[in-house]
C-alpha cells in the first residue's frame, strides 16, 4: 500500500470513528442545553447500547433490526428513567451536585454491567456480512457505511426535529431561556426528560453501530464518551453543527496520529487536543463564546 | 453569623482548636491503645486519603468545580518519587518536595485555562489529563515499569531513624495529615479563606470587589494538586512499591465521594469522610467487584438526600432540632 493509500485509509476508518464521537458529543449537547450540566451517564448509554443489543441479538436471538431498536428503546427509557428518578428527586438543584449524581449514577451502571456481562469483550457480528470493499485503494468494511449513514440518517432526524417540529422548537426555546419558556406554556420539566431520552437514544445508537468494529465491554463507554465529550469542545459546547465537525476532525486527527506517531499513545491524543483547545481557543471552533453576563 | 455559608463548616474557631488539640492526642495515643498491625495499615490509607481529600475538598467547596483527576496528581507524587530516588539516586525529602513544585505546575497549566471559563470543563479537563497520565504510566515501561509496577522505592528517613514500619509510617503520615488540616483551617480563616467565600457567595460581587476569582480559583485547584502529590510521595516511600492500577479513574471517584460524603467545603467533614469510606472499602474488600457500584451508590444516595454531606447535613438537623427545643420550651 503506498503512502497515500495509507492515508487515505486512516482518514476513512478515522472518520468512521469520528461520527461515533460526533453522535456522543449531539447527546451531551443536547443534555447541556436542556440543564447546563455534564452528563456523565452517556458513557453509559454508550456502553449499555452495545451490551442490550449483545443480549437482544446473540444471547436471545432477537432478529437484527427488531434488536437495534428494543436496545434504543431500553435506553431511552433509562434515559427518561434517570431524569424522572434522582435527577428530579435531588433536594438541591445546584448545578455542581447534579453533575456528581450524574457521576455517582455512571459509577453504579457501570459495577452492575461488570456483574451482569462480566468484565471481558464480547463480539458482535456486522449488521451485513464483512466483505472488504475497496475505494480508490483503501479498504473499508460494510459496518463502516453503516455507521456513516446511520450517523446520518440521525443527524438529518434531529435537524428535523429542532427546526420543523413544536416539541423540538419547544426544546431550543429553553435551552434559550427556561423562564421564559415557561411562562409561554412550556414545560420544562418535560423538556428535560425529553433530553435525556433523546441523548439515552443517541448515545444507545453510536454503542450499538461500532461494537460490530471494536467489539464491546462493560466500560467502552467511558472512552467513547470522554472523546466524545472533547468533540464537542472542540466544536464549541453545545452548538450541534460544531459537535459533527469536532467528532469528524477528532476522529481523523486521532486516527491520523495513531498511524504516522504512535499507536501506543492512541488514546492520548483526543486529550492531548481538548487540553489544546481548552487552553488556546475555549469556545472552540464554531462556538458563540460565553461571555459573562451579570 | 457565621453559618451564612451553606458550604462552610459549622463550627466556630474556639472548637476548631479544641478539635486540633483532641486530634493531635489521638495521633499520639491511639498507637498506646491499637497493637494489630492491619489497623494501623488500614488508618494509614486513611491517613493519606485524608490529605488527598483534604485538599480536593478546598477546591470542590469553595470554587464549585469538580476535579476527576486527582488519581492523576496522587500519581505523580508517588512515580516522581519513586523514579528520582530509585532509579537516579535522589535524596527523598528534597524529591518530595520537588514533585510537589512539578505537579503545581502542571496542575497550573491544565487547570488555570478551564478555570477561565464559566461552566463545568474542568471536570473534563482533569480526567482527561488523568487518562493521558495513567496512559504515560502504562506504556513508558522503560522509566515507570509499566503494568507491573515499579519495586523497590526506599523507605522515608531522619538521620537514623528509618520509617520502614507500620507505626512508625502511622506516625510520619498522621503528622503530615495533621499539618495539612492546619493549612486548610488556616487558609479558610486568611483573607484568601474570605476572598474563596466571596467567591462562592456570588462570583460577580467578588469580581467587582477587586478579587482576582480565575487567580484564586487556579491557586485553590495548584493546592489541591500538591497535597495529592504529597500523598502520592509518601504512599510510594511507605509501601515501596508502586502500580498504574492504584491511580485509576476509581481511585478519582473515591475521594469525589470522601468529599461528599463528609460535606463540601467542611475540612472535618473531609476527614470524616476519608476515615468512614476507607474503612468501608477494607470491610467490603473481599468483594471487591461490589465497590464501583458501592462508591456510585452513596454518592448518588447522599446527594439527592443530603446534598451537604453527611457532617453538615447531621449537624444542621441537629442545629434545627435544638433550636425548635429552645423555641418550645419559650413558649411553655
Amino acid at each position: 500500500m503506498g503512502f497515500y493509500e495509507q492515508i487515505l485509509q486512516f482518514v476513512l476508518t478515522g472518520l468512521t470513528i469520528g461520527a461515533i464521537y460526533a453522535l456522543v458529543a449531539l447527546g451531551f449537547n443536547i443534555i447541556h442545553n436542556a440543564t447546563g450540566i455534564v452528563n456523565f451517564v452517556q458513557c453509559e448509554f454508550v456502553t449499555l447500547g452495545g451490551m442490550m443489543m449483545y443480549t437482544y441479538y446473540s444471547l436471545l436471538g432477537i432478529p437484527l433490526i427488531l434488536s437495534f431498536f428494543l436496545s434504543m428503546t431500553t435506553i431511552i427509557l433509562l434515559g427518561a428513567l434517570i431524569e424522572r428518578g434522582p435527577i428530579r428527586v435531588a433536594r438541591s438543584k445546584a448545578i455542581i451536585v447534579l453533575v456528581f449524581i450524574t457521576i455517582g449514577l455512571s459509577s453504579t451502571i457501570r459495577g452492575t454491567a461488570l456483574l451482569a456481562w462480566g468484565p471481558d469483550n464480547v463480539p458482535l457480528p456486522s449488521f451485513s456480512g464483512e466483505n472488504v470493499i475497496r475505494i480508490l485503494g483503501a479498504a473499508i468494511l460494510p459496518q463502516h457505511l453503516w455507521i456513516f449513514g446511520i450517523t446520518i440518517g440521525v443527524v438529518i432526524f434531529l435537524q428535523y426535529f429542532f427546526h420543523r417540529t413544536l416539541i423540538g422548537k419547544a426544546m431550543r426555546a429553553t435551552a434559550v431561556n427556561r423562564k421564559a419558556a415557561s411562562l409561554m406554556g412550556i414545560s420544562v420539566n418535560r423538556m428535560v426528560l425529553l433530553s435525556f431520552a433523546m441523548s439515552g437514544g443517541i448515545g444507545a445508537v453510536g454503542g450499538m453501530i461500532i461494537a460490530p468494529i471494536t467489539t464491546t465491554s462493560y466500560d467502552t463507554g467511558i472512552m467513547l464518551a470522554l472523546k466524545g465529550f472533547s468533540a464537542a469542545i472542540l466544536g464549541g459546547y453545545g452548538n450541534n453543527a460544531g459537535a459533527i465537525a469536532g467528532g469528524l476532525i477528532l476522529g481523523v486527527l486521532e486516527s491520523l496520529g495513531a498511524g504516522l506517531i504512535s499507536s501506543k499513545f492512541k488514546n492520548a491524543f483526543a486529550f492531548l487536543i481538548l487540553l489544546l483547545v481548552l487552553f488556546f481557543k475555549p469556545t472552540g471552533l464554531l462556538g458563540y463564546g460565553e461571555s459573562e453576563r451579570v | 453569623m457565621r453559618n451564612r455559608f451553606k458550604f462552610m463548616a459549622p463550627f466556630t474557631q474556639k472548637k476548631e482548636t479544641l478539635f486540633l488539640i483532641i486530634f493531635a492526642l489521638g495521633i499520639v495515643l491511639i498507637p498506646l491503645f491499637v497493637k494489630n498491625k492491619y489497623y494501623f495499615m488500614v488508618m494509614n490509607i486513611v491517613g493519606l486519603n485524608t490529605i488527598v481529600v483534604i485538599g480536593l475538598n478546598l477546591l470542590i467547596g469553595f470554587t464549585g468545580q469538580i476535579s476527576l483527576g486527582h488519581a492523576a496528581f496522587y500519581g505523580m507524587g508517588a512515580y516522581l518519587s519513586a523514579i528520582f530516588t530509585t532509579t537516579y539516586g535522589f535524596p527523598p525529602w528534597p524529591t518530595i518536595a520537588l514533585a510537589m513544585i512539578i505537579t503545581g505546575m502542571v496542575a497550573y497549566f491544565v487547570g488555570y485555562p478551564s478555570l477561565k471559563l464559566k461552566g463545568h470543563y474542568l471536570v473534563m479537563a482533569t480526567l482527561g489529563f488523568s487518562i493521558i497520565v495513567h496512559i504515560f504510566m502504562v506504556e513508558l515501561d522503560q522509566i515507570t515499569g509499566g503494568p507491573s509496577g515499579f519495586p523497590g522505592i526506599p523507605h522515608l528517613s531522619i538521620g537514623k531513624l528509618v520509617f520502614h514500619d507500620d507505626l512508625k509510617n502511622f506516625y510520619l503520615i498522621w503528622t503530615f495529615a495533621f499539618l495539612c488540616i492546619l493549612v486548610s483551617l488556616n487558609l479558610v480563616n486568611s483573607r484568601v479563606g474570605r476572598a474563596l467565600k466571596a467567591i462562592h457567595g456570588s462570583e460577580v460581587a467578588a469580581n467587582t470587589l477587586g478579587i482576582d476569582t480565575d487567580k484564586y480559583k487556579a491557586k485553590v485547584f495548584v493546592l489541591s494538586a500538591i497535597f495529592a502529590s504529597l500523598a502520592g510521595s509518601l504512599y510510594a516511600h511507605y509501601i515501596t512499591f508502586i502500580s498504574p492500577r492504584s491511580f485509576d479513574f476509581y481511585y478519582s471517584i473515591q475521594v469525589v465521594t470522601m468529599v461528599i460524603v463528609g460535606g463540601m467545603g467542611s475540612v472535618w467533614g473531609a476527614f470524616f469522610g476519608a476515615g468512614l469510606l476507607t474503612v468501608l472499602s477494607e470491610i467490603l474488600h473481599v468483594t471487591e467487584k461490589f465497590n464501583i457500584i458501592i462508591y456510585g451508590a452513596i454518592l448518588t444516595l447522599v446527594l439527592v438526600f443530603l446534598p451537604e454531606g453527611m457532617v453538615v447535613g447531621f449537624y444542621s438537623f441537629y442545629r434545627r432540632r435544638k433550636v425548635k427545643t429552645l423555641i418550645e420550651k419559650e413558649g411553655n
